[in-house]
């Protein structure tokens, strides 16, 4: 039976914590207002962007010539899994699900007898394929010292991986971030890049009765806009990871909150029973020795 | 005719013009209503907005333009309003120019290709850095 004043001391630092947590709450709350004003105001880009490749990939894509980066290696042997999580924790099952969903894709192509590299973004994801993984990693992209995500961090990202495809090694390359669906609920996701796909929705929005001109050539254009498509899958999932990062962080710490609440109730009852206890005890005591005399 | 400059980041403006002249990677075009769908890519450059008897530059970098029926999309990787384009603006895109043509030379060392492409984006770089009246150092190729 813990004494009053250790019941005491333990509601009190219960108390601390939620006030933590509490303030981390709306840190998170402000932080996703923002992440998600940065998601909303590069979706022009990003949707001009996929619906012109849409239409290039569609007249340039089937022929021989098309670039590496559109019709792939011609084989699939050896797979860059790009792994994408946040710096910090403290944000629920964020960080875990990502990873979990690229172990299992990494434990499902070595049974396919297929080679597995592994590139992480953020630290968290970092140490969780390290753990398991070590052996296929290949890379690591700090973006420690960013507060907030801009086009060249994505760029920086892109041109290294398309560094290491121009140098053969890896055949396919697929990054693993989470989808904002809401507050509650961001969906880990995997997608290909390299050899790019057009987004299916940007595909089927494909107007075919403008003919363009392409200048200088539509080959050349192409050529030029894939490493960019690349890099741009990559800004839209880092600022799609960030606003669910602080979503999960955000709920995270609500509950944290709400538990913490809980927790000093219960603490609050255990402590007045003891000290009713130690009272009646007293009086008991006050009595009998009346009594005895 | 509707004017459209978007970057990744965000979108830049989007009004109504008159005419607009892109830095087309062939060379500049200027697009008035009626013109033929096209999509060229960018070389670094001035784009020049005309609207309503006034006018707007923007020096952008990489990406394309897309022009159809409906007006001019132009999506630049970099946008920056000629107003608030500095020599340190200047100095970092053309260091990034001059890393890219480093690298090229170094990396496809039999193919003239990529070489001859990072050069002229270097080029490209300097004639854009004297066209707004801020130096550049003079490449070495």
């Amino acid at each position: 039976m813990p004494s009053l004043k250790d019941l005491k001391n333990r509601i009190q630092s219960v108390k601390n914590t939620r006030k933590i947590t509490k303030a981390m709450q709306m840190v998170a709350a402000a932080k996703l207002r923002r992440a998600q004003e940065a998601a909303e105001q590069s979706r022009p880009y990003t949707e001009r962007f996929n619906a012109v490749m849409a239409g290039l990939a569609g007249s340039v894509g089937g022929s021989d010539n098309a670039p590496k980066l559109l019709s792939g290696t011609g084989s699939d042997q050896t797979h860059l899994l790009v792994v994408m999580t946040a710096e910090r924790g403290l944000c629920g099952g964020f960080n875990a699900n990502i990873s979990k969903k690229a172990k299992a894709k990494a434990a499902e192509l070595e049974a396919a007898g297929k080679t597995v590299k592994i590139l992480t973004v953020g630290k968290k994801g970092r140490d969780a394929m390290k753990r398991d993984l070590g052996s296929r990693f290949v890379g690591h992209v700090d973006l420690t010292e960013v507060k907030r995500v801009s086009y060249p961090d994505a760029q920086g990202i892109a041109k290294d991986i398309l560094g290491r495809f121009d140098a053969g090694e890896f055949d396919v390359a697929t990054i693993f971030y989470a989808k904002f669906v809401n507050v509650v609920s961001q969906t880990p996701t995997a997608q290909q890049i390299i050899p790019f796909e057009v987004p299916a929705e940007a595909v089927a929005d494909v107007d075919g009765s403008t003919v363009y001109d392409y200048e200088p050539s539509e080959e050349a254009v192409l050529a030029d806009l894939l490493p960019r498509a690349i890099a741009t899958a990559i800004f839209s999932a880092l600022l799609e990871n960030g606003a669910s990062e602080q979503g999960a962080r955000m709920s995270a710490m609500d509950n944290a909150t709400r538990n913490a609440g809980d927790m000093i109730e219960k603490l609050t009852i255990q402590y007045n029973r003891s000290r009713q206890a130690v009272i009646t005890n007293e009086l008991i005591e006050i009595i009998s020795g009346a009594e005895a005399l | 005719m509707q004017f459209d400059l978007v970057s990744p980041e965000r979108s830049l403006a989007s009004h109504a013009a008159t005419s607009v002249s892109i830095p087309g990677a062939d060379g500049d075009l200027t697009v008035m209503a009626g013109h033929a769908p096209t999509i060229t890519t960018l070389r670094p450059g001035l784009l020049k907005v005309e609207a309503d008897g006034k006018s707007a530059e923007y020096v952008v970098t990489g990406g394309f333009a897309e022009i159809n029926a409906e007006g001019v999309t132009v999506l630049a990787e970099r946008a920056v309003a000629r107003a608030d384009m500095t020599q340190e603006h200047l100095d970092e895109m053309y260091q990034e120019a001059e890393n890219m043509y480093k690298t090229a030379k170094d990396n496809w060392q039999n193919e003239p290709g990529p070489v001859d492409d990072a050069a002229k984006l270097l080029g490209d770089m300097v004639a854009m850095g004297s066209e707004i009246g801020l130096s550049t150092k003079q490449p070495s190729l």
